[in-house]
C-alpha cells in the first residue's frame, strides 16, 4: 500500500493527443450541461433535487475515462457527468432530467436516478452508500463468470462514514473482486466540512483498514486522476486487486440547486476556481502545441451545441402515459 | 410420493435449481462450511463448492446488496438471512434498492433474487430473535413476498421464486422446518401469485399462512370433532395477495377468522380483512375476527412467550365464539 499521496502528473502521461483532447472536450461537456442544468432547473423545467458537477470534471473524466465500455460504473446522486463520461448521450440525460419518456430511466428516475444498461451505467442511487454493497455484488458476478470487466463504485466522501462502505471494503478485498472504489472528496457532505465529520480526514488512508491499496490524487488535476486511476484498474482486471481511490476536489455550486451555501467562504470557492482543471488542461494543451485557441474555442462551440441539441430534444419529447403508472413495477409486467 | 419435512424440501428445492441453472448462486451467513445454521442448505457447500455457496462475514447489508450486484449483472442469487429479524440492518437493501431499481430506472434492469429469511418464535429467542415481519415487505410495491406452510408448497414457491424475475421475499419458518407432507420428486413449481383452499368447510374461514397454517389446520380437525365445519385457506402469497379463494370462501361461509404470528397492528390480517370488507362486505354474518402476537416485545420467560403466540385453542375459542357456540 501506498503510504504517501501522489505528485501530480506533468507531461503527456502517455496520452495520445486525440485521448487528451477527448479529455478535455468531455470535461468541457459536463461543464457546460450542469450550466445549462441550472439554468433549466431556474426556470422550472427541471424538478425535484438537482446536484451538480462543476468543479469535479476533472476527478469525474480522470477516472470513468480509464475504463473499457464494458466496465460497470456505480454512482450517486450527483451523477449527470459521470453517465455522460461513461458515454450516456447527452440528450439522454437532459430529457431524465426533464422528466420525460426518452429518458434514461424513461422520466421514472429523475435527476438522482439516471441508468444506461447499454452503457454499463449501473445507475445513480440516492441513500448515502447504498450503492457500495451493489457494486460489490456485480464484482462478484464477473469473478463468478470469469470476465475481464471491472466495476468502479463513485461515491462522495460523507459515504466514507457509513457502515456500508467498510462492508463493501471488506468483502471487496476479502473476496479479491475487481472493483476500483473512487471518492469524490468535494469537501463537504451537504453542508458539514469532511473534519467534522470522520475521524479521519484523509480519506484514502481507510483503505488501510482492509489491507487494500490507498490513492489520494489531486482530483483538479485530470491526468494525475487519469494516471492513478489506470493503474488501479489494471490491478483490479489483471490481478483483482481492488482499492479505494481519493480524488481531492471542489464542488462550486452548493450542494444542490436549493442550497444557500452560507457554510463556505466565498474565498474559498474562489480559491478552487483558480485551480479549475478545464483551465489547467487548456493551458497544458497550449503549452505543447496540441491545441490553440481556436481550437478550445471550437471544441467549447462543439459542446454547447450537443448541450443545446440535448434541451431541443428533451423539450421536444414526450411526457410518459399516465396509463403507464403502473409500468415496471414488476419485471413480468413489461408487455403491459 | 415421497414425504419430507419442510427443511428437506427447501433444500431440495435450491439444489435442482443450482443443478438446473449455472447462474443460481447461494450467499450468507454459515450457510456453507457450517452448513445453515438451520441446516436448510446441509450438504450443498459440499456439492457445489464455496463459490456458489458463499459463506459471508456476519454483514446483513453487504449480503443483501451483493445479491442485488450479481442480480443486475446477470446471476440468480439466492441470499440467506439467519432470521427475518437480522434482514432489519439491511432493510435499506432491500425497500430502497432491490424494490425500486427496475421501476426507477424505468424497467433499464431486472433484479431478479431471492431472500430466504425465517421469521416466528417459540425457542425462547427472546425479543430479537422471534418477530414476524413478512407485512413490512408485503407493503412494498416491486417486492413479491410468499410464505408457505407446507413441504410441497415449501420446495415448489422457491423453485418458482428462484426462476422470477423479481426480487422475492420468501419467509419460512423456525417453528415449521420438521413439519413433513408428500412432496413431488423433480419439476413441482407452485406459481407464487396464487392462494389455495387447504380444507373445505362450510361454517367459518380461517384465514392463516406458515406456521399458522399449521396452527389453523389442527385447529379445524379439533372444531370437527366439535361438530364445526372449518374451510382454511392457505394465504401464502402475500404480494401480490391473492384475494380469490379467501373471498370464494367468505362468500359461502360468511364468517372469517385471520391468524398470524406477528403483531395485528398495520398487519396481514388488518391487510385482509379490509379487502373482505370491500369486497363482500354484504356476505359477513359477523366482523372478521383477527388472532395474531400479543403487542409486546417477544419476551424469554417460556410461560410469557407461550401466552404472547396464537395457538390452536385461540383458533377454537375464536371459532365458536364467531359461531355463538361458547
Amino acid at each position: 500500500m501506498k503510504t504517501e499521496p501522489r505528485a501530480a502528473a506533468t507531461g503527456k502521461d502517455g496520452l495520445s493527443e486525440s485521448e487528451l483532447l477527448g479529455l478535455y472536450r468531455e470535461m468541457l461537456l459536463i461543464r457546460r450541461f450542469e450550466e445549462k442544468t441550472a439554468e433549466m432547473y431556474q426556470m422550472a423545467k427541471i424538478g425535484g433535487f438537482c446536484h451538480l458537477n462543476i468543479g469535479e470534471e476533472a476527478a469525474i473524466v480522470g477516472t470513468i475515462s480509464a475504463l473499457r465500455a464494458a466496465d460497470y460504473v456505480y454512482s450517486n446522486y450527483r451523477e449527470h457527468g459521470h453517465a455522460l463520461a461513461k458515454g450516456v448521450e447527452a440528450r439522454a440525460v437532459m430529457a431524465e432530467l426533464y422528466g420525460k419518456e426518452t429518458g434514461t430511466s424513461k422520466g421514472r428516475g429523475g435527476s438522482m436516478h439516471l441508468f444506461s444498461a447499454e452503457h454499463r451505467f449501473h445507475g445513480g442511487y440516492a441513500i448515502v452508500g447504498e450503492a457500495l454493497p451493489i457494486a460489490v455484488g456485480t464484482g462478484y458476478a464477473i469473478v463468478y463468470q470469469d470476465k475481464p470487466e471491472v466495476v468502479m463504485s463513485i461515491f462522495g466522501d460523507g459515504a466514507t462514514n457509513i457502515g456500508a462502505f467498510h462492508e463493501s471494503l471488506n468483502v471487496a478485498k476479502l473476496w479479491k473482486l475487481p472493483i476500483v472504489f473512487v471518492c469524490i472528496n468535494n469537501q463537504y457532505g451537504m453542508g458539514t466540512a469532511v473534519s467534522r465529520a470522520s475521524a479521519v480526514s484523509e480519506i484514502w488512508k481507510k483503505a488501510c483498514a482492509y489491507d487494500m491499496t490507498g490513492e489520494r490524487v489531486d482530483g483538479m488535476d485530470v491526468l494525475a486522476v487519469r494516471a492513478v486511476t489506470d493503474r488501479l484498474v489494471s490491478q483490479a482486471r489483471e490481478r483483482r486487486e481492488p482499492s479505494l481511490l481519493e480524488c481531492v476536489t471542489y464542488r462550486y455550486k452548493g450542494h444542490s440547486m436549493s442550497d444557500p451555501d452560507t457554510y463556505r467562504q466565498k474565498e474559498e470557492i474562489k480559491e478552487w476556481q483558480g485551480r479549475d482543471a478545464i483551465l489547467s488542461l487548456g493551458n497544458h494543451l497550449k503549452q505543447l502545441k496540441l491545441a490553440g485557441d481556436q481550437d478550445l474555442e471550437r471544441i467549447d462551440q462543439e459542446v454547447t451545441a450537443e448541450v443545446e441539441e440535448a434541451v431541443k430534444f428533451a423539450e421536444e419529447s414526450p411526457e410518459p402515459d399516465p396509463r403507464q403508472l403502473y409500468r415496471y413495477v414488476y419485471a413480468d409486467e413489461e408487455a403491459g | 410420493m415421497p414425504v419430507l419435512n419442510i427443511r428437506e424440501a427447501l433444500n431440495q428445492a435450491l439444489r435442482e435449481e443450482m443443478i438446473r441453472d449455472e447462474k443460481v448462486f447461494l450467499l450468507g451467513e454459515d450457510i456453507g462450511l457450517y452448513d445453515g445454521s438451520f441446516k436448510v442448505t446441509r450438504g450443498l457447500y459440499k456439492e457445489f463448492g464455496e463459490r456458489r455457496v458463499l459463506d459471508t462475514p456476519i454483514a446483513e447489508e453487504i449480503i443483501v446488496g451483493t445479491a442485488i450486484g450479481a442480480a443486475m449483472a446477470g446471476l440468480r442469487p439466492v441470499a440467506e438471512m439467519m432470521t427475518v429479524n437480522f434482514i432489519l440492518v439491511a432493510i435499506d437493501q432491500v425497500v430502497n434498492a432491490a424494490a425500486h431499481i427496475h421501476y426507477m430506472f424505468g424497467g433499464g434492469v431486472k433484479v431478479p433474487l431471492v431472500i430466504r429469511a425465517p421469521g416466528g418464535g417459540g425457542h425462547q429467542l427472546g425479543a430479537q430473535h422471534s418477530h414476524s415481519h413478512e407485512n413490512w415487505f408485503a407493503h412494498v410495491p416491486g417486492l413479491k413476498v410468499v410464505a408457505p406452510g407446507t413441504p410441497a408448497d415449501a420446495k415448489g414457491m422457491l423453485k418458482a421464486a428462484i426462476r422470477d424475475d423479481n426480487p422475492v421475499m420468501f419467509i419460512e419458518n423456525e417453528g415449521t422446518y420438521g413439519v413433513k407432507g408428500d412432496v413431488p420428486e423433480g419439476e413441482h413449481l407452485v406459481p407464487l401469485d396464487r392462494n389455495e383452499i387447504k380444507r373445505e368447510g362450510d361454517d367459518l374461514t380461517i384465514c392463516a399462512y406458515s406456521r399458522m397454517l399449521v396452527v389453523a389446520m389442527d385447529a379445524a380437525r379439533d372444531l370437527e370433532a366439535d361438530g364445526i365445519s372449518a374451510e382454511v385457506v392457505d394465504m401464502r402469497a402475500l404480494r401480490p395477495l391473492d384475494m380469490g379463494p379467501a373471498l370464494e370462501s367468505v362468500r359461502k361461509t360468511g364468517r372469517v377468522i385471520t391468524v398470524e404470528e406477528g403483531w395485528r397492528s398495520f398487519g396481514v390480517g388488518a391487510e385482509i380483512a379490509s379487502r373482505i370488507y370491500e369486497e363482500a362486505f354484504d356476505d359477513l354474518d359477523a366482523p372478521v375476527a383477527r388472532l395474531g402476537s400479543a403487542e409486546v416485545p417477544t419476551p424469554y420467560n417460556k410461560r410469557l412467550e407461550k401466552i404472547t403466540f396464537p395457538g390452536k385453542a385461540d383458533v377454537v375459542v375464536t371459532a365458536r365464539a364467531l359461531l355463538g357456540r361458547n
